[in-house]
C-alpha cells in the first residue's frame, strides 16, 4: 500500500509540476496575474507530493517492506535504522528520488522566501524549475521506479553495500545534491533573466544568496566524500580524479567563477551576459555529472550500475534543457547589456582572470574527464587520463588563481592604484616567502617546494586579513566598524583564507606522507615517520551486522604515548563483504592511519602503516570555504534589497502595470 | 554571431555522448594486431613436448587462452568445437595460471578440442600477449602475423559472422 | 563487434558491481600483503616502483591504479613491475614493454603525440586565447566592451565543449 501510495504522491507531484512549468509562464507573457499566482502554490504542492513520496519509500525501508524490488535489493533488516534511513539514496532509483526530492526543495525554497520578489520574474524562475522537475519526475516514473513490486517476495533483503555503512556516506549524495540542484536555482534566474531581455541589479542580488548557499552546499558534498574516501577505501587518498569526482568538481569550479561574476554584474554592471552563460553552464555540467554517473560512459569506481535506457533518457533531457538554454542565451543575450568600463587595475580585471583561470581550469578537467571518449567515438584507439595528466594540467592553472586572491580582494571598483598599499603587500609577499622558508625546516628533507608552498598559504591569509585592515584603516572605532562590515566581506575574506588552508594541506601531504605495508605479529613494533606502532592485541568483535577482527596499536613517540588505535576487518552478515575500517588519530599537524590487512597466518598479520601530514588541513579548508559561503548568503543586504524591491512593487501594483 | 558558438559546441558534445552510449569502454584494442606473435617456449599441458610460434608456421593458427577456473570458458566451448572442424586451422590452447590436473580433467570433461595445448602456470605467456581476461583469442594467419583477437567468449554469432570468414580469407592468402 | 556477453561481463548489475567493488577493495590490502616481502637495494628502486604501480591501469578493474587493485592480473603486473625495476630497468623501459602489450590504455598519463595535443595543450592554448582576448576586453573602448563579453571568453567557450 505504502508503495503505491508513494507512486501516487510523486504522479500528484508530476501534475503540479506540469501546472506549475506551464501556466505560471504563460501567464507572465499575457498578463495573467492569477495565472502567475499559481506559481507559489503549485511549487508547495509540488514540494509537498515529493516529501510524501519520499517518505513512503523511506517508510518501507524501515518497515522491511521487500516487496518492493528497490527495497529488497538494497536493504536488509540487520540492517541499523540510520543506514535503513540512508540506504534509501544507497541505489540508482532511490538517490534519483532523493534528487527529485531536494529539487521540490529548493523550489519550495525560492517560493517561500522571495515573497517580494516581482511577480513575473518569480513565475517565471518557479516555472522554470518546474520544467526541470518533469524531466526528473519522468526519468523516476519511466526508467527508474522504485516503488516497483517483486513477486514472490524475499525473506530478506539483499541488504546495503557495506561501503555505503557509513555516516560520511550517509549525508555525501544529500549534500552533493543540494549543492549540484541548487545551481538549477541560479539557472532559472539567468533563463527568466533571457526571457525577460534584462539582467538588472535587483535581479542579481536575488540570484547571489541563492548562487552562494548552493555552493556552500557543493562545497561541504565534495569535501565529505573526499574525507570518506580517506577514512573508508582504506589507501588513504583523497581525490582520484576519477570521472564521477571530476563530474562534482567541474559543477564546483564554474559557481565558483559564477558567484565572482556575479559580484561584478552586480555591483558594477559588467560581465552580465557572461555571468547568465556561467549560470547556464554551471546547472549544464550538473547534468552533464548526472548523466556521466549514471550512463556507464566512462568506467569509474563508482559508477552506478549503468542502464543504456537511462543513459538515453538523460540525454534527450540534457539535449532539451542545455540545447533550449543555449538557443535562447543566443537569441538574446545582446539584450543584457552592461554599462561601466573599467582599467587593467581594478577589481572587475581581478574578477575577470579569476573567471578565465576557473574557466580553463573547468575545461581542463571536462577535456581530460571526455578525452578517451573522444578518442574512442572516432575511433583513434583508447587512452586512460589518470591523476597525473590532471595534476600536470590543473595545478599550473590554479596557482595564479591563489596568489592573486588575496590582492583581488584589496583592489577597488573600476579603477584603482593600489596607493598605499604597495609597500606593504611587497613586504607581505617577502614575508611570507621567509616565513615559508623557516617553517619549511621543521620537515625531514628541506624541500624548496615546500618553501614555495607554505609561503603562498600564508600570503593567501595574510593578504586577506591585510584586507580587512585596510577596510576598516579609517574607523575610529575598529571594532565596531568591524561589527557593521558587511557579513558578504567577512564571508568572502574566511572563504579566501580557507584556499589558503586548503593549498597547504594539499602541499604538505603531498610532498611529505609516508606509509609502509608491513608484516606485523602481536608485540611487534614498526617505526614510521618517528612515530613507533606497536600491535598490542586483536580480538574478535561483534557489531549489529557484521563481525570484525579488531586490533589495537599503541603509538608512540620518543617513549611518550601519543594514542592507541584500532583498526578492524569486517566480514558483513548478509553480502558477506569484506571491510577495512582504518584506525587514525587525527592531529593538527599529521594524521597517523593503520589499515589491517590480511592474517598471514602464525598470529602475524598484514598491517598499511601511514603518516600524513597536515592532511586535515585539506577539509578544514574547504569548511572556511563553506563558511565564507554561508556568510556571504545571509548578507543583511539582500534583505535589504528585498524590502527596497517590495516597495518598488507595491509602487508598480498602484500605477496597475506589470510587462 | 559568436553567441552561437556555445550551441554549436554543445551539440558536437552531444553527438559524442550519444555515440559513447553505444561504445564500450573497457573492450581494449590489442596493439598486437598485425605483428608477429610474441615469442614463447611452452610445455604441452601432456607431455614434455615444447612448443613455439613457430612449430605452427605455415598453417593459420588459433590461440584460445583459457582456464579451467574461468566460466565463461565453457558457455565459449561448445564454439571452439566448431572451430576445430574448419579443414586446415590448427587450433592451440593456451592453459593460463591454472593447475595441471584441473586443467586436464577440465578437457576430459567437456572434450578437447585443441591440437596442442600449452601450460603457462605462471601466466608469464598471458601478458606477453596482452592478455587482461579469459578466455581471449587470437587468430595468426600463415605467416605467423597476429590479424585479429577477441576478447571474451566467443559466441556463436561471432563465429559464423567475423571468425568464418576471416579464416577462410587468411587460408587463402600465401605464405 | 557484437559480443552477446557484454552486459553480463563488463556492465554487471549494481549489486554485481558493488559485490566486485567490495571485494576488490576488501581485499586490495590483502595485495599489499604480498609486497611485505618485497626487498629493494635503494631507495631510487622502491621509488621508482611506487611511482609506476601508480601509474599504470589496471585493465580488468573500475579506474583503478596496479597499486589499488587486488585484480589476479594487477598482481601478476606489479610482480612483473617488482622484476624489472630490480634488474634495473628504467620508467621508459617499464612502460614501453607495458604499452606494447596493453597499448596506450594502461598509462595513467596519457602519452604526447599526435592524438593528445589537444589534451595536452588544448588548455594552455585555450588559456592564451583567454587572457588576450581578457587583455582587449580591459585596453578597448568602453562602449562596445562594457556590454560585450570578450572574445577570450568567447574562445573559452569554443573550447570548453571540445
Amino acid at each position: 500500500m505504502i508503495a503505491e501510495l508513494g507512486q501516487f504522491a510523486l504522479i500528484l507531484a508530476l501534475c503540479a509540476a506540469v501546472v506549475l512549468a506551464i501556466l505560471p509562464l504563460i501567464g507572465s507573457f499575457i498578463v495573467q496575474p492569477q495565472w502567475m499566482a499559481l506559481a507559489r502554490p503549485a511549487a508547495l504542492l509540488q514540494l509537498l507530493m515529493v516529501t510524501v513520496s519520499y517518505l513512503a519509500l523511506t517508510s518501507t525501508f524501515i518497515t522491511n517492506d521487500f516487496s518492493v524490488l528497490y527495497t529488497a535489493n538494497t536493504s536488509n533488516s540487520q540492517l541499523p535504522l540510520i543506514y535503513k534511513i540512508s540506504g534509501v539514496w544507497g541505489g540508482h532509483e532511490g538517490s534519483i528520488l532523493l534528487w527529485v526530492w531536494v529539487l521540490a526543495i529548493w523550489t519550495g525554497a525560492v517560493a517561500i522566501f522571495s515573497k517580494h520578489m516581482p511577480a513575473v520574474l518569480l513565475s517565471r524562475v518557479l516555472s522554470i524549475l518546474g520544467m526541470i522537475s518533469i524531466g526528473f519526475m519522468l526519468f523516476v516514473l519511466l526508467t527508474s521506479n522504485p516503488f516497483e513490486r517483486i513477486f514472490p517476495i524475499p525473506v530478506d533483503g539483499a541488504s546495503l553495500n557495506p561501503l555505503l555503512q557509513d555516516i560520511g556516506m550517509a549525508a555525501h549524495p544529500p549534500l552533493l545534491y543540494m549543492g549540484y540542484v541548487g545551481f538549477s536555482v541560479s539557472f532559472a534566474f539567468a533563463i527568466a533573466a533571457l526571457l525577460c531581455g534584462e539582467l538588472d541589479s535587483a535581479t542579481l542580488r536575488w540570484m547571489r544568496p541563492w548562487t552562494n548557499i548552493a555552493w556552500m552546499f557543493l562545497t561541504l558534498g565534495i569535501a565529505l566524500g573526499s574525507y570518506w574516501a580517506y577514512y573508508e577505501l582504506g589507501w588513504g587518498g583523497w581525490w582520484f580524479w576519477d570521472p564521477v569526482e571530476n563530474a562534482s568538481f567541474m559543477p564546483w569550479l564554474l559557481g565558483t567563477a559564477l558567484i565572482h561574476s556575479l559580484a561584478a554584474s552586480e555591483k558594477r554592471g559588467v560581465f552580465k551576459a557572461w555571468t547568465v552563460l556561467l549560470a547556464v553552464l554551471a546547472f549544464s555540467l550538473s547534468l552533464l555529472g548526472t548523466f556521466i554517473v549514471r550512463s556507464g560512459v566512462l568506467t569509474s569506481v563508482h559508477a552506478f550500475a549503468s542502464d543504456p535506457a537511462r543513459g538515453k533518457f538523460v540525454l534527450y533531457f540534457l539535449a532539451i534543457v542545455v540545447g533550449f538554454s543555449l538557443l535562447l542565451f543566443a537569441m538574446r543575450a545582446h539584450k543584457l547589456k552592461g554599462h561601466a568600463n573599467f582599467e587593467l587595475v581594478s577589481r572587475e580585471s581581478a574578477l575577470l582572470l579569476n573567471n578565465i583561470l576557473l574557466l580553463v581550469a573547468c575545461a581542463a578537467v571536462l577535456l581530460g574527464t571526455l578525452y578517451p571518449l573522444f578518442l574512442d567515438a572516432l575511433d583513434m584507439g583508447k587512452i586512460s587520463v589518470g591523476p597525473q595528466y590532471f595534476n600536470a594540467v590543473f595545478v599550473p592553472l590554479m596557482l595564479p588563481v591563489i596568489m592573486v586572491v588575496g590582492i583581488g580582494a584589496l583592489l577597488n571598483w573600476k579603477k584603482d592604484k593600489l596607493k598605499g598599499r604597495q609597500t606593504t603587500l611587497l613586504a607581505l609577499i617577502i614575508l611570507s616567502l621567509i616565513a615559508g622558508a623557516i617553517l619549511a625546516t621543521q620537515f625531514d628533507g628541506y624541500k624548496i617546494t615546500a618553501a614555495a608552498a607554505i609561503g603562498l598559504a600564508i600570503w593567501v591569509a595574510a593578504s586577506s586579513l591585510y584586507g580587512v585592515y585596510y577596510r576598516l584603516r579609517n574607523k575610529r572605532d575598529r571594532l565596531s566598524a568591524a561589527m557593521h562590515t558587511p557579513a558578504a566581506f567577512w564571508g568572502m575574506t574566511i572563504a579566501h583564507i580557507g584556499m589558503g588552508v586548503f593549498t597547504l594541506g594539499v602541499a604538505l601531504t603531498s610532498m611529505f606522507a609516508d606509509e609502509q605495508t608491513v608484516r606485523m605479529g602481536i608485540d611487534d613494533t614498526h617505526k614510521l615517520a618517528g612515530y613507533e606502532f606497536r600491535f598490542k592485541s586483536i580480538d574478535e568483535v561483534r557489531g549489529v551486522n557484521y563481525v570484525a577482527a579488531q586490533a589495537t596499536f599503541v603509538i608512540t613517540k620518543d617513549q611518550h604515548s601519543v594514542s592507541t588505535l584500532v583498526a578492524e576487518k569486517r566480514v558483513y552478515n548478509v553480502r558477506r563483504d569484506t571491510m577495512t575500517e582504518a584506525g587514525i588519530d587525527g592531529g593538527l599537524t599529521r594524521d597517523l592511519f593503520i589499515a589491517l590487512g590480511e592474517h598471514l597466518g602464525n598470529n602475524e598479520w598484514s598491517i598499511r602503516l601511514q603518516y600524513k601530514p597536515f592532511i586535515r588541513w585539506i577539509w578544514f579548508g574547504t569548511v572556511f570555504m563553506a563558511l565564507g559561503g554561508l556568510l556571504a548568503a545571509v548578507d543583511r543586504r539582500y534583505r535589504v534589497a528585498a524590502t527596497t524591491q517590495k516597495r518598488a512593487r507595491n509602487a508598480e501594483a498602484a500605477s496597475g502595470a506589470t510587462r | 554571431m559568436w553567441k552561437f558558438i556555445p550551441l554549436v559546441l554543445f551539440f558536437g558534445l552531444l553527438g559524442f555522448l550519444a555515440r559513447g552510449l553505444d561504445l564500450d569502454p573497457s573492450e581494449l584494442p590489442s596493439p598486437l594486431i598485425d605483428k608477429p606473435a610474441p615469442q614463447f617456449q611452452l610445455q604441452s599441458l601432456y607431455d614434455a613436448s615444447e612448443h613455439s610460434p613457430e612449430s605452427f608456421a605455415g598453417d593459420v593458427w588459433l590461440f584460445n587462452v583459457w582456464a579451467s577456473w574461468c566460466r565463461a570458458c565453457v558457455t565459449e566451448h561448445p564454439v571452439l568445437e566448431q572451430l576445430k572442424q574448419i579443414d586446415g586451422l590448427t587450433m592451440v590452447g593456451l592453459n593460463h595460471k591454472d593447475v595441471l590436473d584441473d586443467g586436464r580433467s577440465w578437457l576430459n570433461r567437456f572434450g578437447n578440442p585443441f591440437d596442442t595445448v600449452l601450460f603457462d602456470q605462471q601466466g608469464g605467456t598471458g601478458i606477453n600477449w596482452g592478455v587482461y581476461g579469459v578466455p581471449e583469442t587470437f587468430i595468426m594467419d600463415k605467416k605467423g602475423v597476429v590479424r585479429y583477437k577477441h576478447i571474451g567468449p566467443i559466441s556463436e554469432k561471432d563465429f559464423k559472422t567475423i571468425l568464418v570468414p576471416l579464416i577462410k580469407q587468411l587460408q587463402a592468402e600465401q605464405a | 563487434m557484437v559480443n552477446p556477453y557484454r552486459k553480463t561481463i563488463i556492465k554487471p548489475s549494481i549489486l554485481q558491481l558493488f559485490a566486485v567493488l567490495c571485494v576488490l577493495l576488501g581485499l586490495a590490502l590483502n595485495a599489499q600483503s604480498a609486497e611485505t616481502v618485497l626487498k629493494f637495494e635503494n631507495e631510487g628502486h622502491a621509488a621508482l616502483y611506487l611511482r609506476l604501480t601508480q601509474e599504470f591501469r589496471c585493465l580488468k578493474c573500475q579506474n583503478q591504479n596496479l597499486a589499488g587493485s587486488n585484480a589476479d592480473l594487477a598482481q601478476d603486473l606489479r610482480n612483473e613491475i617488482y622484476q624489472a625495476v630490480v634488474s634495473g630497468q628504467g620508467r621508459e623501459e617499464i612502460s614501453d614493454y607495458l604499452v606494447a602489450r596493453y597499448g596506450d590504455f594502461v598509462l595513467y598519463r596519457p602519452p604526447v603525440k599526435k592524438i593528445t595535443y589537444l589534451l595536452w595543450f588544448g588548455p594552455f592554448v585555450l588559456l592564451l586565447f583567454a587572457i588576450i582576448g581578457g587583455w582587449r576586453l580591459i585596453s578597448s573602448k568602453p562602449a562596445f566592451t562594457a556590454a560585450e563579453p570578450s572574445e577570450a571568453l568567447e574562445a573559452a567557450r569554443r573550447r570548453l565543449n571540445e
